[in-house]
């Protein structure tokens, strides 16, 4: 079972039906008491990082996820913005973050991407760091990822990052540090690379 | 490495799918549930649904039909056909769309894309543009499927729309569309160079060089509607996707 964080924000539809066809039990909520049972939790979203952290705030939900990911070490999948929000700060809205791990989020530097349009929208291969680990089991040649953002994570260091792409330049674009999991890229809506993303993590 | 987007658009009305020529003869392609799984099958970079005739006809969207078809796809989703207002768009979100399409509305009430993005964000709003000559020789946005002049010149109208929330512009060259007489090449560029958003040139292709041209004339994605669900030109309805993208992976 994975319990699917209702916080106000994102496509929640899309990652239950592709768990739905990969036969994987799921619930949508933003109930305390559900979550509370979680064994495994999906933090999505797409829009803001500051009405994203709102969001968390005014329903209670972040001290819940502190204690579940931090103190139970419940695996966790953040995506895109549900995974930034993993971070310590944004530059959208200049907001902190959960803090989960040693990354800030920050604006695509125009002057790196030699002409390239924000937000980088579309498909692009990524690179991965460390493919012993479970999440990237099994998958397909070439992996190749649907990404829409204007923000990206910037580690201070290199031992959280599990994947890297390049849009002008190289960006983290997935990270793990031990049960914590986050995607800037949308699993949900990446074929069968996304499909065996959500499998591996559900096996975690 | 990116990866050029070439993206088919489906016409919805009714339940079933229908491939148009200039905007008129809707010819059934076929059900749009099967369609999707293929092409979910052959991993289409994104697909775009449009309900082709909803304003026409002042209807809404089919919300229980585009959630059906969503269900089936596991590749971003743009919905476009009816959205009257923020409920609306809200909706089509809720159904498991990342991105709404407007077109007419936009003509009446501008500040409903703003409103959209400021909420959803401006990568979820395409605004599209249907343009073709009026009597008069001139290039020009129409508004209702290709009915009615709006006296907008494309250039001006898609600055418009960007400076008021649109993420991307579909530009649909009207003349062109399923004519398989490739894209309006011209107008992609002049209408890229107006814009600092994502243009997807649309209307006309019959080939991957076809994309190649768009790309090169300034567009970021490629959308085609007849290519993808016909055999060829004047042949039956053969539904296929064709991985051009990968010619093309080395020019993002």
């Amino acid at each position: 079972m994975i319990t699917i964080v209702n916080y106000g924000l994102g496509n929640l539809a899309s990652i239950q039906n592709m768990c739905r066809k990969l036969g994987i039990d799921s619930v949508i909520t933003d109930r305390g008491d559900i979550i509370e049972k979680a064994d495994r939790l999906i933090l999505p979203g797409v829009g803001h990082f500051k009405a994203g952290m709102d969001n968390l705030h005014s329903s209670g939900l972040k001290p819940l996820l502190d204690r579940l990911v931090l103190v139970d070490k419940k695996p966790v999948l953040g995506i895109c913005l549900g995974a930034q929000l993993m971070t310590r700060h944004s530059e959208e809205g200049d907001v902190d973050g959960l803090g989960w791990v040693d990354a800030d989020t920050v604006a695509f530097d125009p002057s790196g991407l030699g002409g390239l349009k924000i937000p980088h929208m579309g498909w692009t291969d990524i690179d991965i760091r460390d493919a012993a680990d479970p999440i990237w089991a099994r998958i397909p040649e070439e992996p190749r990822f649907y990404f829409v953002h204007s923000y990206h994570f910037k580690f201070r260091t290199e031992v959280e990052i599990s994947a890297t792409a390049t849009y002008g330049y190289e960006f983290a674009c997935a990270f793990r540090k031990e049960n914590i999991y986050g995607m800037q890229f949308h699993p949900e809506k990446s074929h069968k690379y996304g499909m065996r993303v959500l499998e591996n993590f559900a096996r975690i | 490495m990116g990866r050029v987007r070439i993206i088919p658009v489906l016409l919805l009305d009714k339940g079933g799918l229908y491939k148009t020529v200039r905007f008129d003869k809707p010819n059934y392609v076929g059900d749009p549930i099967n369609t999707v799984k293929i092409f979910n099958d052959k991993e289409a970079d994104e697909l775009v649904v449009l309900d082709f005739r909803a304003t026409l006809e002042q209807r809404r969207p089919d919300f229980e039909k585009i959630t059906e078809i969503a269900g089936e796809a596991f590749m971003p989703m743009a919905y476009g056909g009816g959205i009257r207002n923020l409920d609306d768009a809200k909706r089509v979100f809720d159904c498991g769309y990342e991105k709404v399409v407007l077109n007419s509305i936009l003509y009446d009430d501008l500040s409903l894309a703003d409103s959209i993005a400021s909420i959803y964000g401006a990568q979820s709003v395409v605004a599209s543009i249907d343009v073709r000559k009026n009597w008069l020789g001139r290039t020009r946005c129409f508004a209702r499927s290709g009915t009615r002049d709006t006296g907008k010149s494309p250039e001006e109208w898609a600055k418009e729309l960007e400076s008021h929330g649109a993420g991307e512009i579909m530009l649909h060259s009207i003349r062109q569309d399923g004519t398989w007489e490739g894209y309006d090449l011209p107008l992609i560029s002049s209408v890229s160079n107006a814009v600092g958003i994502p243009v997807i040139a649309c209307g006309g292709a019959a080939s991957t060089e076809d994309f190649r041209k768009a790309v090169t004339a300034g567009a970021s994605a490629a959308a085609a509607g007849s290519m993808f669900v016909y055999q060829k030109k004047g042949m039956g309805v053969l539904i296929s996707f064709c991985t051009g993208f990968k010619l093309m992976k080395e020019k993002m």
